[in-house]
């Protein structure tokens, strides 16, 4: 038993400075979470402030338009959910049908690109194009005869705006994945399906869709983690006071009441009510994932 | 429709979407080259009109804008070997079968639970405060030293070497340290340059760290200075010297020219990403 112990030892070690920094950086913030039910002074920090039970979640309850807040990030959550699903796996199917491997290979490698940009830089170039007055997206629905729309600025807009450069942004990523499916796709399925009588529609319908399905399957469980993110980085660089009633989402209202406003209890009341019901949704896709195609994250 | 229109279509098609996604940055590229008058009368579409390399001038002039460019090169040449190294020693031990190591499933857990849930925006602040490095280069390296997901990936990745050749290592003597530097990095290098690469991606865009955990904008980093004078239009971090500028090459020009530049080490790294890409992506999630 000793010289087993002792053979592990390196092991160990080895996870030893990552261990502790996950201790600091992440569990520590998780203890934290007392602060929801405290009412933070600066000088008794996070774990001795005084009690104050559940009333920052009262206060939170009786937020104006905390109902829409949370309409808001479900809404456009939700959207860019099935967006980041069809988007996809149709560019998939085009794609996989032009046979130029050059211009595949040039497709992919433009529409890939904006994923490794940050919102920071996205939203320089989409504050420039989007503008009513200087924009050269309106002044092409100008010379189109289509008046100028305020697509940053009119809250009916908004989520629109954000769900389209959400996909122009990531639809590249997700399509490499189901490329990757459909390259591993048997072409004898083809070669039978083809002797078969099938013409080139009914093998999409018959062989390619059904060889997708398990991994459509696959990517739909797991975004359903993703319920609660709206994607905070994109409407914090996006948005404004003008469109708050339909743009304004969980993370970005914890952003303003806890670093603007200071009000550290409830921002973590907010926050806590989020990372709750994410875990629950996390916790059930993989559990989904696992059960129903054989998913491990490890 | 006959199978050839179908064709002609579907490349038409493709051609137009990738056309219209790399469409904005044209724009704003061409306008970041042009002269401010051209710009301001709404002529430049997807060519510089007027072509003058003014408002790079400006811009690769500007200290708060050279210096925040350093604080983000330093950033990744110290928050990647950090976040590789740890990443490394973490996925090994966890890669190993149960038999070899008790507490492999233990400590799994331990480094996944993070992934599940968090303290949310307020108790991490609060925690990185209290641990004295806020306003210091540390904010940036320490907090995110652990990218977990990237150790699920490599973990499973060291799990497809095949157990024979670390074996055969061990029973000539060589230790762990010595079966992972020798055997499992140098097999996996594949997968280590495509983590290296996203590594470098995460720290060179990431801003909103920078943003809250430093007090002094003249620690930001370059991505945390451009969300506030481009996309937040902070006018306190704008010096009266540089507005006396604007006039003359135009809010509009200067910013697109700092969003190229910003872009640049991305364009650098990108045909590396091109590459390894593919395998990253289907390594980590097309496991069943």
């Amino acid at each position: 038993m000793r010289r087993r112990t002792i053979r592990e030892l390196p092991f160990h070690l080895m996870i030893l400075p990552g261990f502790l920094l996950v201790l600091v950086y992440s569990y520590f913030p998780m203890a934290g979470i007392m602060m929801a039910f405290e009412k933070l002074s600066p000088t008794k920090g996070m774990f001795l402030s005084p009690w104050v039970s559940w009333k920052n979640f009262e206060y939170m309850l009786h937020l104006p338009g905390i109902a829409g807040v949370l309409w808001n990030t479900v809404f456009i959550a939700g959207m860019k959910m099935a967006m980041g699903i069809v988007v996809p796996v149709t560019f998939a199917l085009m794609l996989n049908e032009a046979r130029n491997r050059l211009f595949k290979r040039s497709v992919q490698t433009i529409i890939y690109f904006p994923h490794f940009l940050s919102w920071v830089i996205l939203s320089g170039i989409l504050i420039d194009i989007l503008s009513p007055s200087t924009g050269i997206v309106n002044a092409a629905l100008g010379s189109l005869g289509i008046p100028s729309v305020y697509f940053l600025g009119d809250p009916d807009w908004f989520p629109f705006t954000l769900v389209i450069s959400d996909v122009w942004k990531e639809f590249g990523y997700g399509t490499i994945v189901y490329l990757a499916a459909l390259a591993g796709i048997n072409p004898a399925l083809y070669e039978a399906a083809a002797i078969d009588g099938a013409g080139r529609i009914r093998q999409t319908w018959n062989v390619t869709l059904p060889s997708l399905l398990p991994m459509i399957m696959l990517m739909s469980i797991l975004s359903l983690g993703n319920v609660l993110n709206a994607g905070f980085e994109q409407v914090f660089n996006l948005y404004s006071a003008q469109v708050y009633r339909t743009g304004d989402i969980i993370d970005t209202l914890v952003y303003r009441i806890g670093v603007e406003n200071a009000n550290y209890g409830v921002a973590t009341a907010v926050g806590l009510f989020k990372s709750v019901v994410s875990f629950v949704m996390v916790g059930t896709s993989y559990l989904l994932a696992y059960r129903l195609t054989n998913y491990r994250i490890f | 429709m006959g199978r050839r229109a179908f064709v002609v279509m579907n490349y038409l098609f493709l051609a137009a979407i990738a056309a219209a996604c790399l469409f904005p940055l044209v724009n704003v590229l061409a306008i970041s080259f042009s002269a401010s008058s051209a710009v301001g009368a709404g002529e430049v579409k997807l060519w510089p009109i007027g072509f003058n390399l003014k408002s790079y001038e400006f811009v690769l002039g500007k200290p708060e804008f050279a210096n925040a460019f350093l604080i983000s090169l330093e950033r990744v040449a110290v928050g990647v070997p950090v976040n590789m190294l740890l990443t490394i020693l973490v996925a090994y031990p966890l890669s190993r079968e149960r038999k070899d190591f008790r507490f492999r499933n233990a400590y799994a857990w331990y480094f996944v639970v993070t992934i599940l849930f968090s303290g949310g925006l307020i108790p991490w602040y609060m925690t990185i405060k209290s641990t004295g490095i806020i306003d210091s280069f540390w904010a940036l390296i320490l907090p995110g030293a652990v990218p977990v997901f990237n150790v699920i990936l490599l973990l499973n990745f060291f799990k497809t070497i095949p157990e024979e050749i670390e074996e055969a290592a061990l029973m000539d003597g060589a230790g762990r340290w010595q079966a992972l530097w020798k055997i499992a990095v140098p097999l996996s290098a594949p997968a280590i340059a495509t983590l290296t690469l996203f590594c470098i991606v995460t720290h060179w865009n990431s801003w909103f760290e920078g943003l809250i955990l430093m007090n002094s904008p003249d620690n930001y980093p370059l991505q945390s200075y451009l969300q506030t004078v481009i996309v937040n239009r902070d006018m306190s971090l704008i010096s009266a010297a540089e507005l006396a500028r604007w006039s003359e090459i135009s809010d509009r020009t200067s910013k697109a020219a700092q969003v190229f530049v910003a872009m640049v080490p991305v364009l650098l790294v990108y045909p590396f990403l091109q590459k390894y890409f593919a395998e990253g992506i289907v390594m980590g999630s097309v496991k069943g």
